[in-house]
């Protein structure tokens, strides 16, 4: 019985595989050519890296939407450790070489995320990829037995945590009366796009590192 | 050569997505997920997508790594404890 079973979705897989691969090469072109309208509106855009042109610019309605989509994974998140208050703890025994490592690391790491936050503009980077390694330097130190695991956020966490957004709701609020959600003048789009960028990095950074520091003192104290 | 490389990298990204799901040790699992994470990183960099590799290591690898070691350690914690109760 198993066996036929296994057999069957073997079988089932397999087929479905293939409808798929078939179906995907047998996709008419593409009626508008995207690459080639984002390099016709690179000049307007701000900045010079397209990938960052279609994320914070073409499509900033995307990321808006992306980044209140982690917020609400962090409510989640916070939901499930709940309102009582426990003593945060780090996890893992402290070790002095691997606490000097993540010391000596950390201001490497924001070092990199500021780089990574800046050369969005013009080449592969931006505030994901920055936040990410705001949050890895936090979950290192975390592990390093560094900083404490944190515990029901208070104010402040809080407003970093719902910055980023709140600076980008607040940047499109200002830019309705321009006729579209978020499109920028162009003469402003650069600082603009910047402004967005740097808010979501520090807010990212906290999201993440939320959602790793949260958990961890709840599975400390279990 | 670089048609030998994107096949062995293909070739190891089947491997290690397979090995992840099928080990039925949890730890190894997680191991091999971050591999996963490592080579689709590279994957993405071959594509000329620089930008998706980017966050494939540092999300993808990395922070989807950490948790689910943590997962791993408080579940270990859990079954502690109901060993030391019963």
């Amino acid at each position: 019985m198993r066996e036929a079973v296994r057999i069957a979705v073997l079988l089932g897989g397999g087929a479905l595989a293939v409808g798929l691969i078939a179906a995907v090469l047998d996709l008419p072109p593409p009626a508008v050519d995207l690459p080639e309208a984002v390099a016709a509106h690179m000049a307007q855009s701000g900045v010079e890296h397209p990938v960052t042109a279609v994320l914070l610019n073409f499509r900033g309605y995307d990321t808006l939407l992306e980044v209140a989509v982690l917020l609400l994974a962090l409510l989640g998140v916070l939901t499930v450790v709940g309102n009582e208050a426990g003593t945060p703890g780090t996890a893992g025994a402290p070790d002095p070489v691997l606490q000097t490592l993540a010391r000596l690391a950390t201001p490497l790491m924001m070092l990199a995320a500021g780089y990574l936050l800046w050369a969005g503009a013009h080449r592969p980077g931006g505030a994901f990829q920055a936040g990410a390694i705001l949050a890895a330097a936090a979950v290192l130190l975390n592990l390093a037995g560094v900083l404490p695991a944190w515990a029901v956020p208070r104010f402040w966490l809080r407003l970093g945590m719902a910055g980023g957004l709140l600076i980008f709701l607040a940047i499109a609020a200002g830019l309705l009366g321009q006729g579209a959600l978020l499109r920028y003048p162009p003469e402003w789009a650069g600082t603009l796009i910047l402004i967005i960028e740097a808010g979501l990095a520090l807010s990212l950074g906290l999201i993440l590192a939320g959602l790793f520091l949260l958990l961890g003192e709840r599975g400390e104290r279990r | 050569m670089s048609l030998a490389f994107d096949l062995l990298l293909a070739g190891a990204l089947l491997w290690s997505a397979w090995r992840a799901l099928a080990t039925p040790d949890l730890t190894r699992a997680v191991v091999l997920f971050i591999v996963f994470g490592l080579l689709m990183t590279l994957a993405w960099a071959r594509l000329s997508a620089p930008d998706i590799a980017l966050a494939e290591a540092a999300i993808g690898a990395g922070l989807t790594g950490a948790l689910l070691l943590d997962a791993i350690g408080a579940l270990r914690r859990g079954e502690d404890e109901r060993d030391d109760r019963s």
